[in-house]
């Protein structure tokens, strides 16, 4: 029990998924810029990483390595990425009709957020079991939760300030990415 | 020949498009890793752009873009078993950022935006164009970080014993940062070009 909550809090502050592995930056630097849709966008996330993890793990050791295809890992992952992505899609639209529209054209990019293959690929890397798995994943989409919302609370209030022409938009965006990444550089001296 | 030229600057992927910034962050902590990443996702990038080119008439409108992800990871996996048996070393240091690949949102958007309603060979050009271009961003960005984060290029030292590394610059912070500072110029530099037509 310990360990999983050392395996969370590790993945969620000194091996943050956005600022130190530079995973799902696209989404990241693209629905950040209010702290809403950024909630709505990392609840997304978290949700689809969590039943992904399981889901890749249980085709990773009941699919691909009995029938001994585990270079077809890639393909079949994102296909089964794809189809949560679109569960989780159908889901929203029924129940949820303003953190859809909110959501918009980021909803079916989560397929492509690499945030999501990578926790599945880490997951069988790291030789994970099913518990650890989950955990790691959900613990992954928190971390990915908690990198977004304070670059959204930084991001609303980049708006009504004075910046340099050049700098507008995306490079300050990258910039203040870049100071919050060195304040959680601050957590990688902390040993679990 | 528009086709593969647009890639390398005025739509550059990297600069203009915005597009795959995962892997232009995460691998650019020396020269040499992005130019293998960035030729790696230039392979995968004309392959992909021909064979969805090829299929384009074939494959219904609703489940094209499962499609292309289909087609992307079979490359994917190709490239990725390829530089596993013939150069491991930098296999080794791209390690996840390869079956990543996959996922870059330059591919697809590649193949959504042009290979699917253009010829194979315009789709080939273009996709070397781009991949290029791609290829260009990471190692402006992989040069930058390795010279001043590191004193080195290409793995050889540059300024003796006595320089100081700036090393925060290859640690994650200085990927945006520098990333960042790049965007802004090319800002910068277009509207200057702007300016000057006028």
């Amino acid at each position: 029990m310990i360990e999983l909550l050392l395996l969370a809090l590790t993945t969620i502050l000194v091996d943050n998924f956005v600022l130190v592995k530079f995973l799902g930056c696209c989404p990241f630097l693209g629905v950040s810029k209010k702290v809403e849709t950024a909630v709505g966008m990392s609840l997304a996330v978290t949700f689809v990483m969590t039943v992904a993890s399981m889901a890749t793990y249980l085709v990773q050791y009941y699919i691909l390595v009995p029938l001994g295809i585990e270079y077809m890992q890639t393909v079949a992952f994102i296909l089964v990425i794809a189809v949560l992505v679109q569960f989780v899609e159908m889901v929203l639209q029924k129940f949820t009709p303003a953190l859809y529209n909110a959501l918009g054209i980021y909803l079916p990019l989560i397929t492509t957020n690499c945030a999501v293959l990578g926790v599945a690929l880490l997951n069988i890397q790291n030789q994970f079991n099913f518990i650890y798995s989950t955990v790691y994943g959900f613990a992954a989409g928190l971390s990915f939760m908690l990198a977004i919302v304070l670059f959204a609370g930084v991001r609303e209030r980049l708006e009504t300030s004075d910046i340099p022409e050049w700098l507008q938009g995306f490079p300050i965006a990258l910039i203040t990415a870049g100071l919050i990444a060195m304040a959680f550089l601050g957590f990688s001296g902390m040993k679990f | 020949m528009k086709e593969f030229t647009k890639g390398l600057l005025k739509e550059n992927p990297t600069f203009v498009l915005l597009l795959g910034m995962c892997p232009t962050l995460a691998v650019t902590t020396s020269v040499a890793n992005g130019i293998g990443m960035g030729l790696s996702a230039t392979v995968v990038l004309i392959l992909s752009n021909l064979v969805v080119s090829l299929v384009r008439k074939f494959v219904p409108n609703k489940i094209r873009i499962a499609s292309y992800i289909v087609i992307i990871a079979g490359f994917v996996t190709m490239i990725d078993l390829f530089l596993q048996a013939y150069v491991p070393a930098l296999s080794k240091s791209l390690g996840l950022f390869i079956p990543l690949i996959v996922v870059n949102c330059i591919i697809l958007a590649r193949a959504e935006a042009f290979a699917s309603k253009n010829s194979p060979i315009p789709s080939m050009l273009d996709g070397a164009g781009m991949g290029l271009g791609f290829t260009f961003a990471l190692a402006l960005i992989g040069s930058i970080r390795e010279i001043l984060g590191a004193g080195t290029w290409f793995g050889i030292s540059l300024f003796g014993a006595g320089f100081q590394p700036a090393t925060i610059l290859i640690l994650p912070p200085g990927a945006f940062l520098i990333l960042g500072l790049l965007i802004g110029c090319v800002k910068l530099l277009q509207k200057k070009g702007e300016k000057a037509k006028q």
